[in-house]
């Protein structure tokens, strides 16, 4: 069968089967290896991207599901050179270790500062409680979040200003 | 990575389309909406089909909570996530929230619908719980018109439910009974997104004396069906809510219930979870009860 | 039960501090791997690469009686069907593991866990190597199993290795340690004695990043490129070249990214020989990656002893003799990864951080029907068993003694002046100053007061528990004349360039999995060289391109590798200040170093620096008599003895009476692993491991039903902590540097996972002692708690 879907803003039609996980379709067929899986059962997170705006778990999405829709994975975060926000936090507080859950947690935590600017430890901990991470023991990944809603709302503070 | 089994996907767009599909291809399909505990199955082989048709285009249609002066309405593509965050459903049945809480984790909730949920008729699935506690009734569909069951007969046996070939469950209707109502769900989970080693929900309807008018009771995982408690909702009735009532209803949970000893927990465990649930379900659906009347008053 | 916590932090603490040298220090790797720009094994794309499943058996015993590969073989995309015979043919049925027994490559006579390899399908994508999987018709005879670890050698068990020669029943070794006469004339004299049967269950290191490999065998030239998850290429690649009968120079092995190890990445895998063997026999590449529950149910497990422990005092509490006897299970096929002298790890060391009269460990290891492996997850060698035992023991005799668990520990240190220590195991502790790490962790606790909040709670009727675990761990093997794993020496090289402009590139045999070697090992040769680690490349993982080394695993990066660094980059500064000298035309005795360049004695004015330097070594003109050009160093490293870090936990749990949850509100580790080189890399080390203890502590364990099925097999089923079960952190440190470590540090890595367990369980246990409950196994779900509240707590197996 044809799947057309838009991935990080451009539009890819390919033919597959019915049963291509979207995981599969992004790394096997469009290259895009930045989005890992870890398990089969839809419990480890590490695969996450953006559908139509929110987090799923591309290994329990059919690539056919993601059709008509607008994807977005971790190659769609930076903006060039320039890290987003997410990413930057994630540097500056040793969010990531192996580096391997980090796609799939930067694509979490930057759907919750978009909607939750300012989220408390609690709402962060729920929010990636989905998404399993072997290295950091979370509390760097928690304060990588924090750090970015710090550093936005001074940034937009900043703009405010000027 | 585990993958599926060679099928053909199919994309309804309209709910009477998807009858329609389900009709033509017969028992050799299968909806899929969030997919999550399908899909999974059938990477582990578990579970084959030859056709799977997505719904999740129905959401427009299917998707929505209408919450009315007699009755809640909703629909059967309602994601989790709109479960826990409508503000209207956790007015009328706060039950809902605590459960979504624990249900899965976020990112699965962002999928995962109701009408999955009860469809999938896991024993321990928590929805399946929190709708026999509030005596809902599910709207089946299908090209001869709709039908309405309760859950009990919507519930034929584990993972097994009253929605035959060529149908469609298309919305959850939940009546709001008149005096001041409470309920509350609580679940004890080996880790967060775990299946309920034991989960409760409980409703509570108070009278103008703070009498107890109708209270219901539903338990997961501690059966082959998610599984409400006639008994206790009997001995409840006509009486005045306190401690040694919730006691008596955990007593009855525990000994009504029929779980198994699994890698969650012994069986006895299990039962004795029963029984504490239900004392704090209760405790809660009352509390809030009561909290509705002080509001008022 | 979780609760959220409304923190909002905002301030953080300044990562981003560009030392030349040691310090905190933003990690050099993240920019490739914030951006989805790893490359990670199943990200290596080769053109024509075919993909490799592998069909396992359903059963934990079971005779082979056929195997029919003919519908598989016509299976859409097919390329190859690979049995046991066919390896049989070719001399590769069998392959040596890193304890000197052999496993199955493919099962040819019976298959001797659930999850063995059976058969394998090549084909031109993964779904159609699954699909074909299906279509695979073996005919097993099914055998009982010896699933009970304690009757596995029974007279009437089965025989699980009829593969060995002469091999009657399903013993693998015994293994003593210590002075049994002398502990058991300490303990006769004794005042007090308690005894506690204490199990460490089966666990998984479960790593996110499964198992794999790509293999791409070149017929042309006869070379062999595998791009594998292994956390020591060099000594893969030898063992390759045994196994297979390659030529060492014609194989590569090339370890890109890791998503983490923990030493699941040790062995080698049935898996990664079969992706060798069906490159070979299709001609292209072939990758294979393991799924999920592969991974969980056939791949290097953890501990799975079984312990009885005594300890022997005085009235007083002075500790005096520790002994034990172990049951070990290690699966079919003894692959557990130690040096070969030390079939128990390293874990000789269970006497702990005390001071004893006498000790005496006696340990039987057997066979049973459950995967191989052994040593694994984050384990030190054993010493995560080790430590548990001991930490458990003592908590048990100060409840006993009616005594603080923190008073009787600090009664009992190993004092600073008795360094370096002998134990009576015989390990040598290098160095250490207990007393203090284990102050400040009271003292970060507010050890007093939680005492107190915890006797007000118990009033009340709530269930407040405060667990402590002291460990010193055994790290960096090792000294080379008792070390070697197969024969190969545990030492590792390192090899230092500095590039005309100053700018340098090291290259190391250890592996990365996420410790952040290209960031740490920069800072060492920056210490060294005054260099800024921007300016140093670390090459890693790549046996072409790297000396050879035995890899990182038991937290040996830093204590072996980390002292090569220091070493090569001292040689190197040592030619630079040859070099120095002549520019300056001085004498060499006559420089000082000042970091990053050479000054004269007495006229700071007349320097170079080693950016100068190695231009100079590159440049025109002559060097000093006999100086070879260029400004490079090679060295291989062999430590003269392990180094021996230690901590202080403390752990504070609180238990709902109701329904037996627990909850670990607090957990504070103070740490002393010698010289810190980059503080922040050190702190998401421990938070990792402390995360593994609570999934030990609390929920993970890899269990089998009678008939050997394995009930972890998913992650539904095999529960890692998420966080909401972790509460944010506490880390503290001292410094006791290591006296023979070039740059006194210890190494890190595995501190946090060998500590916390007992420090989780102590605290749970303590909480439980309104029951009188005196010890209650991992892992402590709330079933398992609420039986121990009931005093019915079982062993997990």
């Amino acid at each position: 069968m044809q799947v057309t879907m838009t991935v990080n803003g451009v539009e890819y039609t390919r033919e597959i089967e019915g049963r291509m996980l979207l995981v599969h379709f992004l790394r096997d067929v469009l290259g895009l290896t930045g989005t890992h899986w870890g398990c089969d059962t839809s419990n480890c997170g590490v695969c996450v991207v953006w559908m139509d705006g929110e987090p799923v778990k591309s290994c329990t999405v059919l690539a056919a599901m993601a059709g008509g829709r607008e994807v977005r994975t971790v190659e769609g975060l930076a903006n060039g050179a320039e890290l987003d926000p997410i990413q930057e936090g994630f540097r500056q507080c040793h969010g990531l270790q192996c580096g391997f859950c980090t796609p799939g947690m930067l694509m979490t935590c930057r759907a919750l500062l978009d909607k939750n600017p300012d989220p408390t430890e609690g709402e962060i901990r729920e929010a990636i409680s989905g998404q399993i991470c072997r290295c950091t023991g979370y509390s760097s990944i928690i304060r990588s979040v924090r750090w970015t809603a710090v550093h936005e709302a001074k940034a937009k503070e900043e703009v405010a200003q000027a | 990575m585990q993958v599926p089994a060679p099928f053909e996907y199919e994309r309804a767009t309209s709910v009477d389309q998807a009858i329609g599909l389900l009709e033509r291809l017969g028992s050799s399909a299968r909806l899929v909406a969030g997919g999550h505990s399908l899909l999974p199955m059938m990477k582990l082989r578990l579970a084959n089909f030859e056709y799977l048709i997505d719904i999740n285009d129905l959401h427009g249609e299917l998707g929505y909570i209408r919450v009315a002066a007699d009755e809640v309405r909703i629909g059967a593509m309602t994601r989790h996530r709109e479960l826990l965050e409508s503000d209207a459903l956790a007015q009328v049945f706060p039950i809902f929230r605590d459960a979504e809480r624990v249900i899965a984790d976020p990112v699965v909730r962002n999928r995962g619908t109701l009408g999955g949920s009860l469809c999938q008729a896991d024993p321990s699935e928590d929805l399946s719980a929190v709708c026999t506690t509030l005596d809902a009734s599910c709207v089946i569909r299908g090209s001869r018109g709709e039908r309405v069951v309760t859950m009990e007969e919507f519930h034929v046996g584990p993972y097994e439910t009253a929605v035959g070939d060529g149908e469609i469950l298309t919305e959850i209707r939940i009546p709001i009974k008149p005096g001041k109502s409470g309920s509350a769900y609580a679940k004890v989970e080996r880790r967060a997104g775990d299946w309920a080693v034991v989960s409760a929900g409980a409703a509570v309807w108070l009278d103008e004396q703070g009498q107890i008018s109708d209270a219901r009771v539903g338990l997961a995982a501690v059966g082959p069906n998610t599984t409400g408690i006639p008994e206790i909702s009997a001995s409840l009735r006509g009486r005045a809510p306190d401690e040694s009532l919730y006691e008596l209803a955990g007593a009855i949970a525990a000994r009504s219930c029929d779980p198994v000893t699994d890698t969650r927990g012994s069986a006895d465990y299990k039962r004795h979870l029963a029984d504490e649930l239900t004392r704090r379900t209760l405790r809660g659906a009352v509390e809030r009860a009561s909290a509705v009347e002080r509001a008022r008053s | 039960m979780t609760t959220v916590s409304e923190k909002k932090l905002t301030e953080f603490e300044d990562n981003d501090q560009k030392p030349v040298g040691f310090g905190r220090m933003l990690r050099k790797e993240d920019a490739r791997l914030l951006r989805g720009r790893g490359r990670f094994v199943d990200d290596v794309q080769l053109p024509g690469m075919l993909h490799l499943a592998i069909l396992r058996s359903p059963f934990a015993h079971a005779k082979i009686v056929s195997i029919d590969t003919s519908a598989a073989e016509a299976s859409p995309g097919v390329k190859a069907v690979v049995t046991g015979e066919t390896l049989k043919g070719l001399g590769l049925a069998w392959m040596p593991t890193l304890s000197n027994d052999v496993q199955a490559v493919l099962a040819t006579d019976k298959v001797r866990f659930q999850g063995q390899e059976v058969a394998f399908v090549v084909a031109e994508d993964r779904y159609q190597a699954r699909d074909a999987l299906e279509l695979i018709d073996v005919e097993y005879e099914v055998l009982d199993p010896v699933i009970d670890v304690r009757k596995a050698l029974e007279p009437d068990a089965p025989l699980i290795r009829d593969d060995l020669d002469g091999k009657t029943n399903n013993h693998v070794f015994d293994w003593e340690t210590g002075d049994a006469e002398e502990t058991d004339r300490v303990f006769a004299e004794a005042d007090v004695i308690v005894k506690e049967d204490i199990v460490y269950p089966r666990v998984h290191p479960a790593p996110m990043e499964t198992c794999g490999s790509v293999a791409d065998f070149d017929p042309v030239e006869g070379r062999l490129r595998l791009w594998s998850t292994t956390q020591a290429p060099h000594a893969h690649r030898t063992l390759y070249a045994i196994v297979a009968g390659l030529p060492e120079h014609k194989i590569q092995v090339i370890a890109p990214d890791i998503g983490g190890g923990f030493g699941n990445k040790v062995p080698i895998y049935p898996g990664y020989v079969h992706s060798i063997v069906g490159s070979i026999v299709t001609g292209k590449p072939v990758k294979w990656m393991e799924d999920r529950s592969e991974n969980l149910i056939s791949t290097g497990f953890a501990r799975d002893y079984i312990m009885r422990a005594e300890i022997a005092a005085t009235r007083e509490g002075k500790i005096l003799a520790i002994r034990t006897n172990v049951l070990a299970d290690h699966g079919a096929f003894n692959g557990t990864a130690a040096p070969v002298k030390y079939p128990a790890g390293f874990f000789g060391v269970f006497t702990g951080s005390y001071d004893l009269m006498a000790a005496h460990c006696k340990m039987t290891a057997v066979y049973t029907n459950k995967a191989p492996g052994g040593v694994a997850y984050a384990c030190s060698f054993r010493i995560t068993e080790a430590v548990y035992l001991v930490e458990r023991i003592v908590d048990c005799l100060a409840d006993e003694l009616e005594m603080d668990p923190a008073e009787l520990r600090l009664k009992n240190f190993i004092q600073p002046d008795q360094f370096p220590y002998t134990t009576k195991t015989g390990w040598v502790y290098d160095s250490g100053n207990y007393e203090p790490t284990m102050r400040l962790a009271m003292d970060m606790a507010g050890y007093e007061e939680l005492r107190k909040e915890q006797a007000l709670k118990r009033a009340k009727g709530e269930l407040m528990g405060i667990g402590i675990a002291f460990f010193t761990e055994a790290v960096g093997a090792g000294p080379r004349k008792n070390m070697d794993i197969l024969g190969l020496g545990m030492n590792d090289g390192c090899e230092l360039r500095v590039h005309p402009t100053g700018k340098a590139v090291v290259r190391l045999s250890v592996k990365t999995q996420g410790q952040g070697h290209e960031t740490t090992f920069a800072q060492i040769i920056a210490e060294e060289l005054g260099i800024p680690p921007d300016d140093i490349d670390v090459i890693h993982g790549d046996t072409d391109n790297t000396p050879f080394g035995l890899g990182t695993y038991g937290s040996r990066s830093t204590p072996v590798s980390g002292a090569a660094a220091a070493l090569v980059a001292r040689k190197v500064r040592d030619k630079a200040q040859l070099i120095a000298s002549a520019m300056l035309e001085v004498s060499v005795a006559d420089l000082d170093w000042v970091k990053g360049a050479f000054q004269v004695k007495g006229d700071p004015g007349r320097s170079v620096t080693i950016q100068e330097i190695a231009f100079k070594a590159h440049g025109a003109g002559d060097l000093p008599e006999g100086m070879e050009g260029a400004l490079e160093a090679q060295i291989c490293y062999n430590p003269s003895n392990l180094t021996y870090p230690h901590g202080a936990y403390i752990c504070v749990v609180d238990i709902d009476p109701g329904t037996a949850e627990v909850k670990v509100r607090r957990f504070i580790a103070v740490d002393d692993c010698g010289t810190r080189i980059n503080p922040m890399i050190i702190e998401g080390q421990v938070h990792g491991g402390l995360t593994d203890g609570v999934g030990m502590a609390l929920m993970e364990m890899i269990a089998f039903d009678e008939d050997g099925n394995c009930l972890g097999a998913s992650l539904m089923d095999y529960l890692i902590p998420t966080s909401l079960e972790v509460p944010d952190w506490e880390t503290g440190f001292t410094v006791t540097p290591s006296p023979h470590h070039p740059i006194g540090a210890k190494g890190v890595g595995e501190s946090a996972t060998v500590g916390s367990p007992p420090a989780i369980v102590n605290a749970v246990v303590d909480a439980l002692k309104p029951f009188g409950v005196r010890h209650a196994d991992m892992p402590l779900t709330p079933s398992r708690v609420w039986d121990a509240m009931r005093g019915q707590a079982t062993p997990p197996i």
